[in-house]
């Protein structure tokens, strides 16, 4: 809760939407960068646009202070929109452009592999970015290649940039293309943090998929399954109401 | 030059750190280099935007990663993927494309790479190697092993006349001398121009420099060229690439911008990927004013007069 405060405080202070998608996908970000990702492993945050959730978690990890934060989006920031280049440790990759980041992420898997690592690579990608085809490329590949030490989720808060994911280039349900690859599926409540540890846990012989079904906005009952605020940023007012059903809860 | 290539790589297949990738290419070609490599030999199908993100991640573990296609297949469909996850991270990948150019003449159009290193050298730290001879090719790859930055080799087919003396593998060669205008080409094209221009009498044939590397900034020119561009009658690049954002662009803002203006200045460049009919490579050469009579009549037009 209290970094759900901090992001929404963040993007008020800096005036920066995205804020939908940051919600959705906290409670994973939270629960894997403080209870999985050790040093030997890799995160790869596919779904850039997410940043502020990612930037907010290392704030609650100590790796980033509040004075970071406050830059977020601010002319001369490292903390940019979408994560940026070299900046971060732990933050291997600028992502931003969809598509990219499980690539990267079964790259990486590869890498371990041949180097004989035991490290695991997670990878969170957003449902919206099932659409791109290069996402399939890489299924395709980290299927192909019984990439077991790759584990995907997928932030499946059911909408996207301007509708439902369901009415701009429906899937739906995505699982069921997924189902058909080399790959262990599950279906989660991606806001039940003992399901995201459970389906985290699970050993498998191929890649792991984590489907986390989420709401955009989670948490603020206005924002909740609300398209617009994938984009739009909070007034002062809609920032005091929304604190205090953050305090409330 | 892809068979020199591939010698030259299974060469370096003792070192556990190389890392080969293919676009489904290389049938015929790439099987020595396969066998040598076993599992480091990496058949990522035919899926080029994860190919190039493959690559990248293995690159940022430190692996030398080279990452190989029919040259358009290589730099155009996953530009994004070059640009994001290998630029932005100046990760020491190693792009290949194969058949630069109109090289793959009558195939047609989606496999010509005529706009190749002119769009890749617009991303930060780029760096392109366009070997002129096959001669060149295990210089070249040694190169780009110790290459920090990211990079692209164009191959070709670069074949020097019959008893002509290749000069050893360098950024900037001299392949013909004489007292007639300067011509700058850019790689394998570069060789086709040497048995003509040898036949000419000395005082119309052309100092012909044969360039290997871009960008200029990074591989600036010898003092020799610059000191014969400022006397010669005319400059002439030759390029198999369009003439928008190609190697005479960057290189007449670099005499621009040092003062070093030649007295006139011409340009040979590949003109399209929409011919209405197709052909051999040497055939769209011709079309694009980049074979050797077309050359030589600019030679001519600068030729001193007889009195």
């Amino acid at each position: 809760m209290q970094a759900r405060r901090r992001l929404l405080k963040m993007h008020f202070e800096s005036g920066v939407g995205h804020i939908g998608g940051n919600l959705s996908s906290l409670d994973a970000i939270m629960v894997l960068l403080h209870e999985f990702v050790m040093e030997k492993d890799t995160f790869v945050l596919s779904k850039g646009h997410s940043a502020g959730a990612l930037y907010t978690t290392l704030w609650s990890l100590g790796r980033l202070s509040d004075a970071d934060l406050r830059t977020f989006h601010k002319d001369g920031t490292v903390l940019s929109g979408h994560t940026p280049v070299a900046a971060l440790p732990g933050v291997p990759f600028a992502t931003g452009s969809l598509g990219h980041g499980l690539s990267l992420a079964a790259g990486t898997a590869l890498g371990f592999r041949f180097k004989q690592s035991s490290g695991t690579v997670f990878c969170l990608t957003s449902d919206g970015e099932w659409q791109e085809g290069s996402t399939w490329e890489a299924m395709i590949f980290a299927s192909h290649h019984r990439l077991s030490n790759l584990k995907v989720f997928i932030d499946h808060n059911e909408l996207q940039g301007f509708g439902k994911t369901a009415t701009v280039a429906s899937m739906s349900p995505l699982w069921d293309k997924i189902k058909g690859f080399n790959a262990h599926l599950q279906i989660v409540d991606g806001h039940n943090l003992d399901d995201i540890r459970r389906a985290t846990n699970v050993e498998t012989d191929s890649v792991s998929i984590i489907v986390l079904k989420t709401r955009k906005g989670h948490g603020i009952s206005f924002m909740e399954d609300r398209m617009e605020w994938h984009y739009l940023p909070l007034s002062k007012q809609q920032y005091d109401e929304a604190s205090a059903q953050l305090s409330i809860r | 030059m892809r068979s020199e290539f591939c010698n030259a790589l299974v060469g370096r297949s003792g070192n556990e750190n190389v890392l080969f990738m293919t676009g489904d290419l290389g049938y015929m070609a790439l099987e020595p280099l396969q066998e040598a490599l076993g599992e480091r030999f990496i058949n990522a199908g035919v899926a080029e935007q994860n190919m190039i993100s493959v690559a990248a991640a293995l690159s940022r573990q430190g692996f030398e990663v080279w990452a190989y296609s029919i040259a358009p297949f290589c730099y155009a469909r996953p530009f994004e993927q070059i640009r994001n996850d290998i630029a932005f991270n100046d990760l020491p990948v190693k792009l290949v494309g194969n058949g630069g150019g109109y090289a793959y003449g009558v195939m047609g159009p989606s496999h010509h790479a005529i706009e190749d290193y002119g769009v890749l050298l617009t991303l930060p730290n780029m760096r392109v190697y366009a070997p002129v001879f096959n001669e060149d090719i295990s210089a070249v790859v040694n190169c780009l092993s110790s290459e920090l930055r990211p990079s692209y080799l164009r191959l070709g087919r670069g074949e020097a006349p019959d008893g002509y003396v290749i000069p050893q593998y360098a950024a900037w060669r001299q392949l013909t001398y004489g007292d007639g205008i300067v011509i700058i080409a850019v790689g394998p094209l570069a060789s086709t121009y040497i048995g003509a221009f040898e036949k000419l009498p000395k005082t119309q044939r052309p100092n012909l420099w044969a360039v290997a590397q871009m960008p200029i900034s990074a591989n600036p020119l010898p003092s020799e060229l610059l000191s014969q561009i400022s006397s010669a009658p005319a400059l002439c690049v030759a390029e198999e690439h369009v003439k928008r954002g190609g190697f005479a662009s960057e290189l007449a803002l670099y005499l621009a911008e040092g003062g070093k203006m030649p007295k006139q200045f011409r340009h040979h460049y590949a003109l399209a990927h929409t011919y209405g009919t197709y052909g051999s490579q040497q055939f769209l050469r011709s079309l694009s004013a980049l074979d050797e009579g077309t050359l030589l009549s600019t030679i001519a037009e600068f030729a001193p007069t007889s009195v």
